[in-house]
């Protein structure tokens, strides 16, 4: 049976504003999701809340994995669980190698009743395991004796994201604009990488401005999300039309939310011109 | 009911000095040097100790009285130590309450002239050979009331000497003890290396009881001559019941080249007074520190790096995790001599603070005479970073787990500067230990 991750009615703040207002969405295990909209509407907000940084708080509505609720699990055991979020921005651990990193993390992810102290998988096992799969990706295996991010460029942490997510196949993998901020070639491989790994044992949600991920990962579902609804769900012409046309057409359809949106930023750049 | 036990008087008093001396039956020249010493004693004792290394360690509850110089042999006593097992040595000495152990060394260096084993029997046999070097270059009595109070006292300790061009390949080990609750040691570590000589020492401090109060009053001297080479580390790993004050200075002469390494992880309360002495041409020193202090400990090292030759180069970097309400203290300076032109001097220090309540002090300092050289210094100081810990959880790691992972990538840059590879690997042993997770 494939798992489902069920998103109901969710409601979100960040420092008392709120940012989502009521999303739902449901994904499962094989399924691509591409979720689309302007910057500000909601999208890392909802991608970091399903994973459980502490800076989003839910407000209302429910997260849950086959049933069982996430709202009160540290990121810890959602990601045991089998949520995992490849990072818009990676953070750099100095001094801590990819490869024991990993280690960690896989142990963790396949063992999830494990405690820290008790035994890792096997150095050996592992390593064969590591380099097959950086070698799938075509990455320097050097690499796994780096330290984590420390002095890579912005394609190498995507990359590095992606070899994670090879390593932990998760059920549910969100991809936050993990192929923003790179030149076309190095979307190109994060795009291929993660074709090779999304199947059917990994719901996907993407969440990006651009289409060339798409069309390597054709998204059965397109949600539009403006002013923290989501205002639209339609198929990957719908995401091929947005590309194309930009959201005027849907601030148009939608002119209540295209309104908060307007307020919101508002509100946002007088903030901004008083912590000036 | 209450039992009343005798309470000792000053343990470090005229009285108990010439006990002492009498017990040592040592040369006279010894002898004078441990008079010499106890005057400088007495008189530093009066006066106030130099607050600007002073200042920020309070040592107000430290009572001198309550420990004393163990003058019964105990039998040995079992150590949990991180280095002793670990490797193959080509020597291997221990100090336990002042007493040593024979030493053994590699048969084919004590056939090219090594000396190795304790200063107290050396003293006696091989007299000539210290008597330039014991106390007169690097750790002077007269540097402060420690040195002076050790320079008088001091109980044994090993002693290292490598005839010229002798390399030895392998690491010598040292292990001072403390197993006695009261006791206290006075260990020397007296290292010499003639021209172009070569060796690694790796020395530990332990307690035989979690329990056991102690004190150490050591003094370190490692004197390098041209073109030698030394590798010396000192992992100071104490139960948290011992006061521990040290003065530790290395003299590096003209294009010879010193890697030491200090691990601090026990010790109630710790002062530690080092430097080193650029004194020749091209003369270098790489000075490494990992500190690790928790509970209620208090850290301090007080580092100078002084330059006094042309075209001489040296390079610290001091790591500390502190948890709890720990503390660590580090003054640090630079000084560079008129002469000393073309000088490369670098000192850092980083801190990470775990708790809310520890505390750091890092001060980092220059003094430089000279016009044409190149001294940086830094310190940095932080909490472990929220979006670190966030991110390692999102990767299935607890939040203790991803800290522990974090606090060990903090002190790997010290290890990669160390080439012993079981230096590296000791040292990651004792953060571990010490962070609950081994």
């Amino acid at each position: 049976m494939s798992s489902l991750l069920k998103i109901t009615d969710l409601h979100v703040s960040v420092d008392e504003k709120p940012i989502l207002k009521g999303v739902s969405l449901e994904i499962r295990q094989g399924e691509i999701h591409a979720l689309m909209g302007p910057n500000g509407s909601g999208k890392s907000t909802l991608a970091y809340t399903l994973v459980g940084h502490p800076k989003y708080e839910v407000t209302s509505g429910t997260i849950e994995i086959d049933g069982v609720p996430l709202n009160d699990l540290d990121p810890c055991e959602r990601a045991r669980l089998g949520m995992f979020l490849a990072f818009q921005y990676p953070v750099t651990i100095p001094g801590v190698k990819v490869a024991d990193f990993l280690r960690h993390a896989v142990t963790n992810i396949r063992n999830p009743a494990r405690k820290e102290g008790e035994s890792l998988i096997p150095m050996r096992d592992f390593r064969k395991e590591l380099k097959d799969r950086m070698e799938e990706l075509g990455m320097d295996v050097e690499f796994a004796r780096r330290y984590l991010n420390e002095g890579f460029s912005g394609g190498e942490k995507k990359r590095m994201e992606i070899l994670q997510l090879a390593m932990l196949q998760p059920k549910f993998a969100i991809l936050d604009e993990t192929d923003s901020g790179l030149d076309s070639d190095a979307v190109r491989v994060v795009s291929e990488g993660l074709r090779k790994l999304a199947g059917p044992q990994m719901g996907v949600l993407i969440i990006t401005h651009h289409e060339r991920l798409l069309e390597y990962n054709v998204p059965q579902f397109t949600h539009v999300i403006l002013a923290g609804r989501i205002v639209e769900t339609g198929d990957a012409s719908l995401a091929h039309e947005l590309h194309n046309h930009g959201y005027a057409a849907v601030r148009q359809r939608h002119p209540a939310e295209a309104a908060e949106e307007q307020e919101h930023q508002k509100v946002t750049s007088k903030a901004a011109v008083v912590a000036n | 009911m209450l039992t009343v036990t005798p309470s000792r008087t000053t343990a470090f008093d005229v009285d108990v000095f010439e006990q002492f001396i009498a017990s040592r039956r040592e040369p006279e020249w010894v002898t004078d040097l441990r008079r010499n010493a106890f005057e400088i004693y007495r008189e530093l004792l009066a006066s106030e100790l130099d607050p600007e290394e002073w200042k920020r360690v309070d040592i107000r509850a430290f009572r001198p009285e309550k420990f004393s110089i163990p003058t019964a042999t105990k039998p040995a006593a079992a150590f949990d130590t991180l280095l002793a097992d670990r490797a193959e040595f080509a020597g291997f000495i221990t100090h336990i309450d002042t007493v040593s152990s024979p030493a053994k060394l590699d048969e084919e260096l004590a056939k090219k002239g090594v000396l190795f084993g304790s200063l107290s029997e050396l003293v006696q046999s091989h007299g000539d050979v210290l008597k330039p070097h014991l106390m007169t270059r690097a750790v002077t009595p007269d540097a402060d009331r420690f040195a002076a109070w050790h320079a008088a006292f001091w109980t044994g300790g090993t002693v290292l000497y490598v005839p010229r061009n002798v390399q030895i390949e392998k690491p010598l080990y040292s292990l001072l003890g403390l197993a006695t609750d009261g006791a206290a040691d006075f260990t020397h570590t007296l290292i010499i290396l003639e021209e172009g000589a070569s060796a690694t020492l790796l020395e530990e401090t332990a307690s035989a009881s979690s329990t056991a109060t102690g004190l150490h009053v050591g003094a370190v001297e490692l004197l390098l001559a041209a073109r030698s080479n030394l590798c010396y580390v000192q992992i100071q790993n104490w139960n948290d019941k011992v006061w521990h004050f040290a003065h530790q200075a290395g003299r590096v002469e003209a294009s010879a080249s010193l890697q030491w390494t200090a691990g601090a992880i026990g010790a109630k309360l710790a002062h530690i007074h080092q430097e080193v002495f650029l004194d020749g041409k091209g003369a270098a020193a790489e000075v490494n520190g990992v500190t690790f202090a928790s509970e209620k400990q208090l850290i301090s090292y007080y580092t100078q790096q002084t330059h006094n030759a042309p075209n001489t180069r040296s390079d610290l970097l001091y790591k500390d995790v502190v948890r709890d309400h720990a503390r660590c203290v580090w003054r640090g300076m630079i000084k560079v001599a008129k002469d000393a032109q073309k000088t490369d001097g670098y000192q850092r220090n980083d801190s990470l603070l775990l708790s809310e309540t520890c505390r750091v002090d890092a001060i980092p300092g220059l003094e430089i005479e000279a016009d044409d050289v190149r001294c940086t210094h830094g310190a940095t100081c932080g909490q472990v970073d929220e979006e670190q810990l966030f991110y390692c959880m999102c990767r299935g790691l607890r939040r203790m787990e991803a800290m522990h992972l974090i606090v060990e990538g903090f002190f790997q840059r010290v290890y990669d500067r160390i080439p012993v590879e079981i230096v590296r690997e000791t040292l990651g042993q004792a953060v571990e230990r010490k962070l609950g997770i081994s």
